[in-house]
């Protein structure tokens, strides 16, 4: 095992994307720390503030306190960079719980489908269908059918990901299943159930991971996108995406309302992905380089 | 002395660091003068693959060669350029590796590979070519070598895709022939057909003959001269007959005596009592559907039958595709049967849910042949070793202190329990393994292939652990093997199937000495020769 975390840090884009994703975790848990505000308020005398001005802000209790504007405010009278730092808390949180709801249904029904073959014709079939509609659409439907609330959102961006990680799931059971090891354990009297969990799961664990995290990193832009198109969560709760939305409007004057938070998401995304990137080339023997470079 | 058409002087190729060792190849030299075969015998890790893919410069660049030197003809290959390597390649030396379907390209037409070889070495016009490579097709005795040009490698069978390769190797009459297990992958009958091929075409167009081998049957079968390899250094080198009958070295005898002869030793007394697994009339048939959902069943397995005592071992041989193992495993139930009754002990199990099966498993334990993916990776040895034991209901304590006794059994240390898989070679798994199965204290051992894929010294050292279980346990053993040398020394009764169906059975030493059946006088004959006696021993 402390080879494997070797391995891991010794790949430099695994260490570029656990360093940017670390600042990013580090922000947002210490958003209300790094001077900013309730990123809800609204101060009418700070309307369209530009970015790098220092002022007084009132907050909706009346108070008044000093506050730099670092990204400027918006056309109600908003902090940007309050509410780009505090949606950095729902984009990773987002990214995080779509793709373990997305792997934990998935491999669920991967092992299912790999392992009963009874199941697998039908399941499949479904799957098929559901990966026809395109995700975002599926997406847009699923949101609007629920209502948005961060859960459903969530529920709305995994579901378009399940066919793909049953699929993954399915075929590496599918070659699991035929391996001495899990044929001794039947040999051996093990029940199925714990056959999946005990001799099957563990050795699909690594690329379950690494398609963790490229659901993630399209998770976070998914979630941005339903935000900008106004699908996504109330306007109460600030993302990367609907503060893009409501900048979009006066872009030509005020650019920074869309470029600020986009300076976040942009990186967000590119660490996720180098960081799967990097797990794939250290876990997966099968994309492995032949020697470290 | 005639000049020397490859010769290896004091070779030495580097591993990279933290390995096993420093050196892959330490120190080997080597000559081989033309119309001469020379086989480099060793067990497996013994640097015999590395010395010759450096002959072809095709090493890994992990590898390297550190000092001497390798001539072809008098040209140094160490120092030769990449380019001129390639030259070198298909003109001055042919190789022949041991996987002939991952060695052809699947997607090419064996015409078109063929061709793409001489429009690279040659100048020759398409109707030349064409003329040329039916010309070798008939030299390496391929049926209709017209049909054999349009056809892709998954068309042809493992004999045919081999003779492919060895067309390509010598269709340009290569001064140096490299084999590098060439029949490894392929059964008895065919590696005796092929070898034959390989002595005919070496002896027409006298090429020196490279030849890698694991098997000491091959090199009594086909050596000029003989290089021992050990641990990247040549242990003993000289001719063929001097090597396999006055071994000079502790080690080339430990290796010669370490390989199984085709003489069963005495009978031992017949068993009685009841039988603890039998099939009758087992058969198991696979049924493909195609697009319109028509059936196409295949028969894998035909009424089949067999009993295995307390006490006995009883062989399965064949060659692949001959249902063996089918029929092993529709004896565990780890496939379903199509027809056909199955016996543990008392018991009727052919139709058995799997629910119901389950207490009754522990009764017959089963090894695979593959050591590297028989444990669970990503497990301790010692949560493999306690998961049977407790599915049949012993508490943890006990299953590990069962687990504490049978390493001892299998000449493991206790701290193996602690590790996982990867920390031990083929045979200490293929030990732990057979450890696993003996947890449930079984009454019948189910064996598939379980030494197939182990140097013969590891072999014997196995075979010799299951014996030992044997005696002391009771144990009824149905051993599956397509090694006739294996089956000859271990089994009381040997059972000869082919194309799903059982040819023949009998005691091993009547069945060996006087086969009743066209096809097992056939098998029989194409089993690698047996080694001349060694000198100075009593074998």
């Amino acid at each position: 095992m402390k080879s494997v975390v070797r391995k891991l840090l010794a790949h430099s884009a695994i260490r570029f994307g656990m360093s940017v994703l670390g600042l990013l975790i580090l922000l947002a848990a210490l958003a209300p720390w790094l001077g900013t505000v309730d990123p809800a308020a609204m101060d009418s005398a700070n309307i369209n503030t530009q970015a790098g001005v220092a002022g007084q802000f009132t907050l909706l209790d009346g108070t008044s306190l000093a506050h730099t504007f670092w990204m400027g405010s918006d056309n109600f009278g908003r902090d940007i960079y309050s509410r780009v730092l505090y949606g950095t808390r729902v984009s990773l949180l987002v990214g995080l719980l779509t793709a373990v709801v997305a792997l934990l249904a998935g491999g669920l029904l991967g092992m299912l489908a790999g392992y009963f073959r009874t199941l697998d014709m039908v399941l499949m079939r479904f799957m098929d269908g559901l990966m026809a509609i395109p995700a975002i659409l599926l997406a847009i439907a699923l949101v609007a059918a629920m209502g948005a609330k961060l859960w459903t959102v969530i529920v709305a961006i995994a579901i378009p990901e399940i066919p793909r990680v049953t699929r993954l799931v399915r075929s590496l059971v599918l070659t699991l299943r035929e391996e001495p090891f899990v044929e001794a354990a039947k040999a051996l009297a093990t029940p199925t159930p714990v056959i999946l969990l005990r001799h099957i799961l563990p050795n699909a664990m690594a690329p379950l991971i690494v398609q963790g995290t490229f659901i993630a990193a399209s998770a976070v832009l998914t979630e941005a996108i339903l935000s900008f198109l106004g699908l996504g969560l109330p306007a109460d709760i600030p993302t990367w995406g609907n503060i893009m939305a409501e900048g979009r409007v006066q872009f030509t004057q005020y650019p920074g309302n869309v470029l600020f938070p986009a300076l976040f998401l942009v990186p967000t995304v590119l660490a996720i992905n180098l960081l799967g990137d990097g797990l794939r080339d250290v876990l997966d023997p099968k994309f492995a380089k032949r020697s470290a470079g | 002395m005639t000049h020397a058409v490859l010769s290896i002087a004091d070779l030495s190729v580097a591993l990279p660091a933290g390995g096993d060792r420093a050196h892959a190849v330490q120190g080997v030299s080597l000559d081989i003068r033309a119309g001469q075969t020379l086989c480099v015998v060793g067990e497996s890790g013994s640097g015999k693959s590395v010395m010759a893919t450096s002959v072809m410069g095709l090493l890994d660049k992990a590898l390297r060669p550190d000092a001497g030197q390798i001539l072809l003809k008098g040209e140094s290959l160490l120092d030769a350029a990449p380019a001129r390597l390639r030259q070198l390649r298909g003109q001055a030396m042919g190789m022949v590796f041991q996987e002939p379907m991952t060695a052809l390209n699947p997607v090419m037409t064996c015409g078109d590979q063929v061709d793409e070889l001489l429009a690279t070495h040659t100048d020759w016009s398409a109707a030349r070519r064409r003329a040329e490579i039916l010309q070798v097709f008939e030299r390496v005795r391929l049926p209709e070598p017209e049909r054999m040009l349009r056809s892709y490698p998954h068309q042809l069978s493992g004999g045919q895709r081999q003779r492919i390769v060895i067309a390509m190797a010598v269709i340009l009459k290569p001064a140096l022939l490299i084999c590098d297990e060439p029949t490894t992958a392929l059964d008895v009958t065919t590696q005796k057909e092929i070898l034959r091929l390989i002595a005919d075409l070496q002896r027409e167009q006298g090429s020196a003959v490279l030849f890698i081998t694991h098997d000491m049957g091959v090199v009594a079968e086909i050596a000029d001269e003989v290089l021992v390899m050990h641990q990247g250094r040549a242990v003993e080198c000289g001719p063929k007959d001097e090597v396999l009958r006055r071994p000079r070295e502790a080690y080339t005898r430990q290796l010669l005596a370490a390989v199984p002869g085709m003489t069963p030793p005495a009978p031992r007394p017949e068993p009685s009592g009841a039988a603890l697994l039998s099939g009758q009339g087992v058969g198991k048939t696979y049924i493909a559907r195609d697009w319109l959902g028509r059936a196409r069943p295949t028969q894998a397995l035909r009424d089949a039958a067999v009993a295995v005592r307390a006490g006995e071992t009883v062989g399965i041989v064949g060659e692949s595709g001959s249902g063996k193992s089918t029929f092993a495993r529709c004896l565990i139930r780890l496939i379903d049967p199509s027809e056909g009754q199955i016996r543990w002990g008392q018991d009727e199990v052919a139709a058995l849910p799997e629910n119901r099966l389950r207490p009754l498993r522990h009764r017959v334990q089963v090894v695979f042949q593959d050591p590297n993916r028989s444990l669970n990776p990503r497990r301790t040895v010692g949560q493999s070793m306690v998961e049977g034991a407790m599915n049949f209901g012993q508490s943890r304590a006990e299953a590990e202190a069962l687990a504490v006794a049978l390493m001892a059994q299998v000449r493991l240390p206790v701290e193996a329990l602690q590790r996982y898989p990867s920390q031990f070679s083929g045979g200490q798994r293929q030990r732990l393994a057979i450890a696993r199965a003996l947890a449930c204290k079984p009454q019948v051992l189910v064996a598939d292939e379980a030494v197939s894929a182990l140097d013969v010294s590891v072999q014997a050292q196995i075979l010799k652990l299951l014996r030992e279980a044997q005696d002391r346990l009771g144990l009824g053993l149905l051993f599956i093997t397509h090694d006739l040398r294996v089956a000859a020394q271990l089994c009381d009764r040997v059972i000869v199937m082919h194309q799903g169906r059982i040819v023949e059975q009998g005691a091993t030493a009547a069945l060996y000495a006087n086969p009743q059946q066209d096809y097992t006088r056939r098998l029989f004959d194409a089993a690698p020769a047996a080694l001349p006696p060694m000198e100075g021993t009593l074998a």
